[in-house]
């Protein structure tokens, strides 16, 4: 991730700049034994760092899903793991065709999920029901059930794609969130 | 198979095996089977829908024919005809390698006798028939809708559904829960057929819709 400067300024890369600052706060460590910084800015570095995706499969986006958590791109590397539970994750990855059966089942999972909380709409099912957008059994878009941070296109994504999504999720948490937000 | 095989039908010493199967299936179901032939290298008998459960009891402990798996269990719609549903049972005998089709024409509304006291494997079949064509099987022990929503009004994959249905679900802040509504499309279905390459192909096939709808095909 590298060192964040103290605005919303890009990671500062590694060389004499950062040197500075890690010395820097190394010598108040030594010297006082704390450190002091923002606490929202502290608190989003820490949710975007450990992302629990809660594992909510429900088509061939899923399988595209289980590739990016294996070990080829490994989603562990960003402090992301599934969770089986909506009470231990923060992000719900909402991956494959939405049915209207499934609909009142995917609000009462978001719902049991504590803030705060993200949705990542994955695929074009998803997005915008897709393939089956004018069926009689799919919801036009999951973002009629759950309020959506990031989509990610394809049909089904990448698991590039996805990691790719969940990097801008981590990002939009950098930028936007507060501590209180509901 | 040799496809002489089922053309000749004089001697009984060259007929296939499937005709003799075809045979004795007309023998055991003397009085129900109405009609029988060999429709794409497979069995296929009409009964009348009463005389299913019968049929399929027949031909299942028939030592000879011994077709013990029941398949498939579906319906067609042919919303032209005056009975408009075929309800097809597909049967598969292992002991011979054959398969037969049961196909029994149902009207709207006609009741047709359960076979889950026969084969336990149309339990769900016959829930999916019902839910998506509206036919109803008496003496299920639970027929209820299979694969649409709960609460879900018509029967899908009968030719009248209309494509998108009738309602659509979003969840509603206010009373806080998913809702159905009438369904409002943002953009109007979008019919590519006239740019379809099969279109075109009816001419040269010189299909049924060719003959019956010479204008459409002349463009």
């Amino acid at each position: 991730m590298g060192v964040m400067g103290p605005s919303l300024a890009p990671p500062i890369p590694p060389g004499a700049d950062q040197d500075a600052i890690l010395r820097a706060v190394g010598d108040e460590i030594t010297n006082r034994g704390f450190v002091i910084a923002k606490a929202d800015k502290l608190f989003n570095w820490a949710r975007s760092g450990s992302l629990w995706p809660m594992t909510f499969g429900l088509a061939c986006c899923a399988v595209e899903m289980m590739h990016s958590a294996a070990s080829r791109y490994d989603m562990d590397r960003y402090g992301m793991l599934f969770r089986p539970s909506p009470r231990q994750s923060d992000v719900m990855i909402v991956a494959g065709t939405l049915t209207n059966k499934m609909a009142p089942a995917l609000r009462r999972v978001y719902d049991q999920m504590p803030e705060p909380r993200w949705v990542l709409s994955m695929g074009s099912c998803a997005n915008g029901g897709g393939y089956y957008h004018y069926s009689y059994a799919v919801v036009r878009g999951c973002d009629r059930i759950v309020p959506v941070d990031v989509y990610v296109p394809g049909c089904p994504p990448t698991a590039e794609a996805l990691i790719y999504g969940l990097l801008q999720l981590q990002k939009k948490i950098r930028r936007n969130a507060t501590i209180a937000r509901s | 198979m040799n496809e002489s095989d089922l053309i000749d039908e004089a001697g009984s010493a060259s007929e296939s095996p499937l005709q003799i199967m075809a045979d004795h299936l007309r023998e055991i179901g003397q009085g129900i089977v109405l009609s029988s032939g060999i429709v794409h290298g497979e069995i296929e008998l009409q009964v009348s829908a009463g005389n299913v459960a019968q049929l399929l009891l027949l031909v299942r402990d028939d030592r000879q024919a011994a077709f013990t798996q029941l398949i498939d269990l579906t319906a067609v719609d042919y919303p032209e005809r005056k009975d408009r549903f075929d309800v097809v049972y597909q049967m598969l005998s292992m002991s011979n390698n054959m398969r037969l089709r049961i196909v029994a024409t149902v009207s709207e509304g006609q009741t047709v006798p359960s076979v889950t006291g026969v084969f336990m494997a149309a339990n769900w079949a016959e829930r999916e028939v019902w839910d998506m064509f509206g036919i109803f099987f008496s003496g299920h022990p639970d027929l209820r809708r299979l694969l649409t929503d709960y609460g879900f009004e018509g029967h899908p994959l009968r030719k009248d559904f209309p494509l998108t249905g009738h309602v659509e679900v979003r969840y509603d802040d206010t009373q806080r829960r998913v809702i159905n509504e009438p369904v409002h499309l943002v953009q109007e279905f979008r019919d590519f057929d006239f740019l379809s390459p099969w279109e075109g192909m009816h001419n040269e096939l010189g299909g049924n819709a060719a003959k019956a709808d010479p204008d459409k095909t002349a463009k």
